[in-house]
């Protein structure tokens, strides 16, 4: 799991990979062979885009929830979002699944396979989130601050109508990383039985031993769905940062 | 209702699972070692190599980071021996973990190659040292001091991630905890115990690459802003 | 130390009223005991070295920065304390809230709103703190944005504006709130010379079409000569010397203001 956010992904090669994966998936799987278990694994498919949109609605809502608290929060909320923020970070995604699978039905409380998922997935994102959250809203500067006092704007009113929208633009790059760590982490329910595009590949794997072919074809799916991510993403910074450019004129 | 922590079973289970923190700390050691060897291989070749090699490279690494390392465990111990070549499954972990967090790395080296001034290269020039010579005795020893930081952190990301090599039958911390939470079916302690020792590996290793950072960057010349 | 007052000062009760104000920052005192009455209408040059205090003077004002001792009035109301009964305790968040809204404030580097057009960032503080209703605040804006002489650019982003045009749009949005004390932080440091003009020609209509009261941190000499009633030099903390500016800059008294104004000259 990728700590600091990576450097932008160069736009061509992006583009290349991307149509690669897509072409070679096609190419693959229209191998009349492939036709045998492109189904399977497209229902496998749907299962993790389940799992990563809500786990990424968690992680939005969690990153925004604790970057929030922890910048302005009373004291005990405070504390409390800085620990859920050390733990999810300080442990591994398959640690934080595994404990909500096993361990918190001891506790009374059993939730599904696809709950646990999106959950465990989605809180561990939010709490690299929110240290993005915190880092772009610290980054606005304190002249848009200033003006907004000067304009006797409450400071409530400044960080909804000023900061946020500017910090908003600003997050949407790492954003996008983390969907995509996100994406790969959904593997991971294979392992508490979720029948997603990893567990569909080993089961094929074990029925018709077409190893290489499989993981293969999962292999470019995968990429595929990252490259939507990241394309996705390129067009929503487009859009949000109209007008809202860095730096100022002479 | 059983009671939620069992201190014997806990006290019971810690010697056992010591013994399998060996292997993860095994593979994380060397997967890292050979992530940092072929992360630098990666960049290199994508900074300096011929455009056809640029664009291998570039395409590898981005399909190794867009691509679960799950699913490249399995291909690796599944497909591999089709090509002839057969590992055990440690090994195999290791390789995956090489190679995926080599990708990574090389994102990482890049950005300090980068970050390195032409200037550099071009005095090197002027005082007619090899390409070789000078990357290794002029650039490299100004690339990687800022990017530790970034490259200990991947540290700590691999360390968590081992309990993937469970999949292929790699003995390692979670995987025994999990055998032993269904055998006793007391799931909690063990598992607990294994989360809190990652916490308190990260939390640790966090200072540990801070209190680095801080020492690289101690250099004389190397004034920081108050 | 001069400390020339002009007249009118004596005769109305002053619009901006600084007592013994002290300001510091840990070891070092920016602000001494500060004497200073600013009358209703009346233009303030405030000059002096960097380091002088000037800045703070204005932004104490615009409570950007709270005050270690002494008090600040304005329109005969303290604005840095409140009153309980016969006492003065210090001001509270909601009390500075009533009060600063008779202050307005243009900074040297402009603190547009980016994500917002030229128009909307004159209508967010009508809209939101006065409750205006959108419309009125549109109405508003537009006239101010024509009187800085922009209303061909109310839907252009500040990206899309020279330095001048942004700090004209500045000007209008802090006047949309109606402020009875404007106050200009070196508008024009951050400028091009050539883009200076059309700001300093914006501020002198100000001066001359509305009563408001204002006060200038400058570098701008030759427009603090023609333009302000007053000149005060600060250094070091407290004020070196003030007069009326015509008389200031023909005929300064102390050695100390003569010093900086050769400097400052011989500069351009």
């Amino acid at each position: 799991m990728a700590g600091s956010a990576p450097p932008h992904r160069p736009q061509a090669l992006l583009l290349a990979t991307g149509l690669l994966a897509f072409a070679a998936g096609l190419v693959v799987a229209s191998f009349a062979g492939f036709r045998d278990f492109l189904p399977e694994l497209l229902r496998g498919a749907r299962v993790t885009v389940t799992v990563a949109l809500g786990g990424a609605v968690v992680a939005v809502a969690a990153a925004l929830t604790a970057g929030l608290l922890r910048l302005y929060g009373p004291r005990p909320l405070r504390w409390l979002a800085t620990a859920y923020i050390e733990t999810f970070r300080g442990t591994s995604a398959l640690v934080q699944l595994f404990w909500l699978f096993f361990v918190l039905p001891h506790f009374g409380i059993t939730l599904g396979p696809m709950a646990v998922g999106i959950t465990a997935l989605g809180l561990n994102i939010g709490a690299y989130g929110a240290e993005v959250v915190r880092g772009a809203i610290g980054a606005v500067p304190r002249g848009q601050w200033e003006a907004a006092r000067a304009l006797n704007l409450s400071q409530a009113q400044t960080l909804r109508r000023i900061v946020l929208p500017q910090a908003l633009v600003a997050m949407i790059p790492p954003w996008g990383n983390f969907l995509i760590e996100l994406l790969k982490a959904t593997s991971l329910v294979s392992l508490i039985t979720l029948a997603d595009l990893s567990f569909k590949a080993q089961q094929i794997n074990q029925n018709t031993l077409r190893t290489a072919e499989v993981f293969g074809l999962v292999l470019l799916m995968y990429l595929a769905l990252s490259t939507l991510i990241t394309l996705g993403m390129r067009a929503l910074e487009r859009r949000a940062a109209r007008g809202l450019r860095r730096g100022r004129a002479a | 209702m059983t009671p939620i922590w069992d201190g014997d079973y806990a006290r019971e289970i810690l010697p056992i699972l010591a013994e399998a923190s060996l292997i993860t700390v095994q593979a994380t050691l060397m997967g890292f070692a050979l992530a940092l060897v072929l992360g630098l291989l990666f960049a290199a070749g994508r900074l300096y190599g011929p455009p056809g090699l640029r664009l291998a490279f570039g395409a590898v690494v981005e399909f190794i980071r867009s691509t679960p390392l799950l699913i490249q465990i399995f291909f690796l111990y599944y497909v591999m021996p089709d090509f002839g070549l057969t590992l055990d499954a440690l090994p195999t972990g290791v390789l995956a973990l090489g190679l995926h967090y080599g990708a990574y790395c090389a994102e990482v080296y890049r950005a300090g190659l980068d970050n390195v001034p032409k200037g550099q290269w071009e005095a090197s020039i002027a005082l007619n040292l090899s390409p070789w010579n000078t990357f290794r005795r002029i650039i490299l020893p100004q690339a990687i001091p800022p990017v530790v930081p970034a490259l200990g952190n991947y540290l700590v990301a691999l360390f968590k991630e081992t309990p993937l090599l469970s999949v292929i039958a790699v003995l390692e911390l979670m995987q025994t905890a999990k055998i032993l939470g269904s055998e006793s079916f007391q799931y909690t302690e063990p598992i607990t115990l294994v989360g809190l020792f990652f916490l308190a590996f990260s939390l640790v290793s966090a200072a540990l690459i801070q209190r680095l950072e801080r020492h690289l960057n101690r250099r004389p010349g190397r004034q920081r802003t108050p | 130390m001069t400390t020339d007052t002009p007249d009118h000062a004596a005769v109305t009760a002053p619009m901006v009223r600084f007592e013994r104000v002290s300001k510091r920052y840990g070891e070092l005192t920016v602000l001494d005991g500060l004497d200073l009455d600013i009358a209703p209408h009346e233009k303030v040059a405030i000059i002096g070295p960097s380091g002088s205090g000037k800045t703070t003077v204005l932004r104490m004002l615009m409570t950007l920065e709270r005050i270690d001792e002494g008090v600040i009035w304005v329109d005969g109301e303290p604005l840095t304390h409140r009153r309980r009964g016969e006492q003065l305790v210090p001001a509270d968040a909601a009390h500075l809230r009533r009060m600063r809204g008779h202050i307005g404030m243009v900074f040297q580097h402009f603190n547009l709103f980016p994500h917002m057009s030229a128009l909307r960032n004159c209508m967010e503080a009508p809209v939101t703190v006065l409750g205006l209703r959108p419309d009125e605040a549109r109405e508003r804006a537009g006239e101010l944005l024509a009187m800085v002489g922009l209303s061909d650019k109310l839907d252009h982003y500040p990206s899309q504006l020279s330095g001048g045009q942004q700090q004209r749009v500045a000007i209008a949005r802090a006047l949309a709130m109606r402020p009875k004390v404007m106050l200009f932080d070196e508008v024009t440091s951050a400028l091009d010379p050539e883009l200076c003009g059309e700001v300093l020609s914006v501020i002198r209509s100000l001066g001359a079409q509305h009563q408001l009261t204002m006060l200038m941190v400058t570098h701008q000499m030759g427009f603090a000569r023609e333009f302000a009633d007053r000149v005060c030099f600060f250094d070091a903390g407290k004020i070196a010397e003030q007069g009326p500016a015509q008389a200031f800059f023909e005929n300064p008294q102390s050695e100390r203001t003569r010093q900086f104004l050769r400097a400052v000259m011989e500069a351009v």
